[in-house]
């Protein structure tokens, strides 16, 4: 009966996510379910890089690169695989079975370069780790516009509009309950002791460069998966989908809502997205909203919106034993 | 080869900075049980002595030995896997995380699930946090901090911070437990109730223990052998009695006018 009902709860946020995403995509009109689905994006990407700054506290600028990296994989494999039907399946479900393969060799190869950056650079602290992967995001720009192979700075056009809100909607909860379970396991500890003391986590036993890595890896792939859906969504792979503006805005949505907060990113990201698109006639702004936003909230209220606060920790679920926290006066 | 028994052996230690010894030949061996007092005035050289011995610093020459393993240039997390746990003078508790989650940090032993488990939720994972959380929960207790299981590390008072600290350290598994000035900024009455907790720690889990203390009354009741440093250098060493009357030692903490005072001839000295 136990093993039964962990995996219930291992299952339980996807079985709820597959009806309600149907819903969606079913009242949602063309336009709007366009809006959903980049806004979905927006928070894989946002609760991914969470992973890195909030929870670890290390400090990545370059996460449109990983992105880069998951789309380029994704779209390769698609247009490769386009026209190919897998035998004993109908023409949609074997477009669908390619995507998923598409998403996932996407998320591998992203991981890869998760690695290859943080393996050397996650020994630096703070701003040289920033700066790393700034550069390596303009790296990979480079590498992308200079490679026949990758369309150069055409990029690969059309691409099979393959992004649905179903697939965006388990994408979201994937990463959201990555981000959650591993905050409530022993290596999500790790991290965050890796945030609030690096000296005393590593006299712990934690080997802190080794979780600094996992999580960037983790963080990479999952950026990975946003890009591979990205571009299937626009049915167009550029590197100008991928440079550092969107890094910044990925980070600009960390910030806002919190660093080491899922909730936070979450809310962020929606709202930023929703906004961006209500602010059309002014995306030349974009970066000078940006820095307005981040200056007013340093001012304000540095912490962040939701600081590191969940909404499950203050909403607790029925028949969770999750202890809330509780305030002590010294 | 190490002494046969001896859980921490250090030999001919030195830490140089620069042109600066900040300790030299430092030698020490901890028997299973044993409760060692390490003390010298400011500067000394006793927390260079603790960093040598974690592996904050990789010590310049020497070697160090953990349960008769060699440990010299191993990270800080693996010594302390090896079976060295510690404490800082400058209280460095997990500040945002609550006081369960700090000692959880440190439970490291018997660990089997690994990321993708956690993802899954899958069962050895679920009976790893179980069992890890009541580990936790035992360390807490017997520092006598179960009432604040919740609470924020910073929320603490600074007592309460000093003692989680040592559950913290106590719940990796140490076969040695080094605690840097655990009674500082303590009032007479805490700092007897702590080094009694620290003796009845010392039987609980059959640990050897180095401490690093400034108040002498107290470590020379507590301790069963003292290591004395002056700038770098072991200056004397043996039971708190013997040590007391060291003409060094005095010379050390008091000067040496104090000494020509009591007219008390430090051996070896230039005399004038």
């Amino acid at each position: 009966m136990r093993p039964l009902r962990i995996v219930l709860r291992s299952a339980l946020p996807f079985l709820i996510a597959i009806p309600l995403c149907l819903a969606l995509q079913s009242v949602l009109s063309p336009g709007w379910s366009i809006i959903v689905i980049a806004a979905g994006i927006n928070v894989i990407l946002a609760v991914s890089l969470n992973v890195v700054n909030g929870f670890t506290g290390q400090f990545s600028i370059g996460h449109a690169g990983f992105a880069a990296v998951g789309a380029y994989t994704a779209a390769k494999i698609t247009t490769a695989m386009h026209g190919l039907q897998i035998v004993g399946l109908s023409a949609g479900v074997s477009d669908q079975v390619v995507f998923l393969i598409a998403l996932v060799a996407g998320m591998i190869t992203a991981a890869m370069a998760g690695f290859l950056v943080g393996m050397p650079s996650l020994r630096l602290r703070g701003d040289y780790l920033a700066i790393v992967t700034l550069g390596f995001n303009e790296i990979i720009r480079v590498i992308i516009e200079n490679t026949p192979f990758l369309g150069q700075a055409t990029g690969i056009s059309g691409l099979p509009r393959l992004t649905t809100v179903l697939w965006v909607g388990l994408g979201v909860i994937a990463t959201i309950s990555m981000a959650r379970r591993l905050v409530g396991s022993t290596h999500g500890r790790a991290l965050l002791a890796i945030r609030e003391d690096e000296v005393a986590a590593e006299a712990m036993g934690v080997d802190t460069t080794g979780y600094k890595v996992r999580a960037f890896v983790i963080a990479s792939a999952f950026a990975g998966l946003a890009g591979g859906l990205l571009v299937h969504l626009i049915q167009l792979c550029t590197p100008r989908s991928f440079t550092f503006v969107k890094s910044i805005e990925v980070v600009v949505m960390v910030v806002l809502g919190g660093m080491g907060s899922v909730t936070g990113s979450v809310v962020s990201a929606l709202v930023l997205s929703f906004a961006l698109e209500g602010l059309r006639e002014v995306q030349q702004y974009r970066m000078v909203l940006y820095s307005l936003l981040l200056i007013v909230l340093m001012l304000t209220r540095p912490t962040g919106l939701f600081g590191t606060r969940e909404i499950w920790d203050i909403i607790k679920l029925p028949g969770r034993r999750k202890a809330a926290r509780v305030e002590v006066t010294p | 080869m190490t002494a046969p028994g001896a859980v921490l052996e250090a030999r001919h230690v030195t830490m140089q900075f620069g042109g600066l010894k900040a300790l030299s030949d430092f030698n020490l061996t901890l028997m299973p049980g044993e409760l060692v007092g390490l003390i010298g005035p400011n500067g000394a050289g006793k927390t260079t002595a603790f960093n040598a011995i974690t592996g904050v610093y990789p010590p310049s020459a020497g070697d160090v030995f953990v349960a008769g393993e060699r440990v010299n240039g191993q990270r800080p997390h693996q010594i302390c896997m090896a079976g060295v746990a510690r404490t800082f003078q400058n209280i460095r508790l997990f500040k945002e995380l609550t006081a369960l989650d700090n000692v959880k940090v440190a439970c490291h032993h018997g660990r089997k699930a690994g990321f993708a488990a956690a993802f899954f939720l899958t069962p050895a994972f679920v009976a790893d946090e179980e069992r890890i959380t009541a580990r936790a929960e035992e360390y807490l207790k017997v520092m006598g901090l179960s009432h604040r299981r919740d609470a924020l590390a910073k929320n603490l008072p600074y007592g309460e911070q000093r003692r989680l600290e040592i559950a913290r350290a106590l719940a990796s598994g140490p076969k040695v437990l080094c605690l840097d000035e655990p009674a500082a900024g303590m009032n007479a009455s805490e700092k007897v109730a702590l080094m009694e907790l620290i003796h009845r720690i010392r039987d609980q889990f059959r640990l050897a223990i180095l401490v690093i203390e400034h108040d002498m009354r107290l470590v020379m009741g507590v301790s069963e052998r003292l290591v004395v440093l002056d700038h770098g250098v072991t200056i004397s060493q043996g039971v708190p009695e013997r040590v007391r009357k060291d003409p060094k030692v005095i010379e050390a903490y008091l000067g040496d006018s104090y000494l020509e005072e009591k007219k008390i001839a430090v051996p070896g000295a230039p005399t004038t």
